[in-house]
């Protein structure tokens, strides 16, 4: 047993490698996404590697607005939080280990989306404060335990103008920072919002593909 | 006659700025009417009091209706709650039972709330 999984990692490491370092990904592979057809999400609490103990509110808190725009019904998330809580789950390290098909017992749920925060936070100069927050996606069909799509993103205050990156997805991401800019004096907050508008809009390279409750649904 | 012309081409024009005006707004329609729905959910995620965030998302229902938008998903259900959590059983339900309505994709989540409220338990 052990001594096929590292014959697997041997085999995955120099693919991971390859990916790590190209420029232009290979389109991405969405035989499994299009063949489950998830019409609903539960977003788990993410699980956060940053020092920054509110990075997973904040991050939590604005993963409704890109998936719910890009067709999906999203589970209310703060609800979520507390049906785990009542059931002893209060760490999302325990939340993400629950069986897939429990989660969709409780949920109805066709797809379960596992985040984790790489980085958050502001970072001083004498110059200059930069916040960063970068965050990786898995989204898994709950009835299968099939993963969909993975993907990640991340976001810095030091972009200048180029907020969205264009498009229709740029535009998005534009308005999701202007919906929560006012309303929040923690800096890293709306950068965060930037980093998941980027990483949950449907449409982009490589990004999530439409849901049902999309105009763009049928003709993708 | 002459007047009615008048009035009927400076209509014209004014549909016709309107619709130039609204044409250059750069924003995608978006399905939702957000309102506060997000920050809302930060301010409970944080554990600041219910009471607030009730009065607000309150204010933001009546918003959305009289721009004739969409809720939200999740909108009615993270209300329902804070009503559950400031002690108000019936509005609960009423506020699940609305998220069940305008997203079926809800009702077997919804349901097992609704269970929890009528035996009288915490969601």
């Amino acid at each position: 047993m052990m001594l096929r999984m590292l014959k697997i990692a041997a085999c995955l490491a120099p693919a991971m490698l390859a990916v790590g370092c190209a420029t232009k990904q290979a389109a991405y592979d969405y035989t499994a996404f299009k063949a489950a057809k998830p019409r609903s999400i539960v977003v788990l609490p993410p699980l956060n590697n940053s020092p920054e103990v509110n990075a997973g509110n904040s991050v939590y808190a604005q993963v409704s607005y890109p998936l719910a725009e890009a067709g999906y019904y999203v589970l209310p998330v703060a609800v979520v939080a507390e049906t785990f809580k009542q059931n002893g789950l209060a760490n999302a390290a325990d939340i993400h280990g629950v069986e897939a098909k429990k989660l969709n017992e409780i949920f109805g749920a066709d797809a379960g989306l596992y985040l984790t925060i790489d980085k958050y936070g502001s970072t001083y100069t004498v110059i200059d404060s930069v916040s960063v927050v970068s965050v990786k996606a898995k989204l898994v069909d709950l009835k299968t335990g099939t993963l969909l799509w993975e993907g990640a993103a991340a976001a810095s205050s030091n972009e200048g103008g180029n907020n969205g990156g264009g498009g229709l997805v740029g535009a998005l991401v534009a308005a999701a920072v202007k919906q929560i800019i006012n309303s929040s004096t923690d800096a890293s907050h709306p950068i965060a919002g930037r980093a998941n508008a980027r990483l949950l809009s449907a449409g982009g390279a490589n990004g999530l593909l439409y849901g049902p409750r999309s105009e763009r649904y049928l003709a993708q | 006659m002459t007047s009615t012309i008048v009035k009927k081409s400076t209509a014209t024009a004014a549909m016709l700025a309107a619709f130039v005006l609204t044409g250059c707004a750069s924003a995608p329609k978006t399905l939702y009417q957000w309102e506060g729905y997000e920050p809302q959910v930060y301010q409970y995620l944080k554990g600041e009091s219910p009471e607030q965030q009730i009065a607000v998302m309150e204010k933001d229902l009546q918003t959305i209706s009289a721009k004739g938008r969409q809720v939200p998903p999740g909108f009615h259900a993270h209300l329902g709650m804070l009503y559950s959590v400031a002690g108000k059983p019936d509005q609960v339900v009423t506020q699940f039972e609305d998220e069940k309505k305008l997203f079926p994709e809800s009702a077997a989540y919804m349901d097992f709330l609704l269970g929890k409220v009528k035996k009288g338990e915490t969601l």
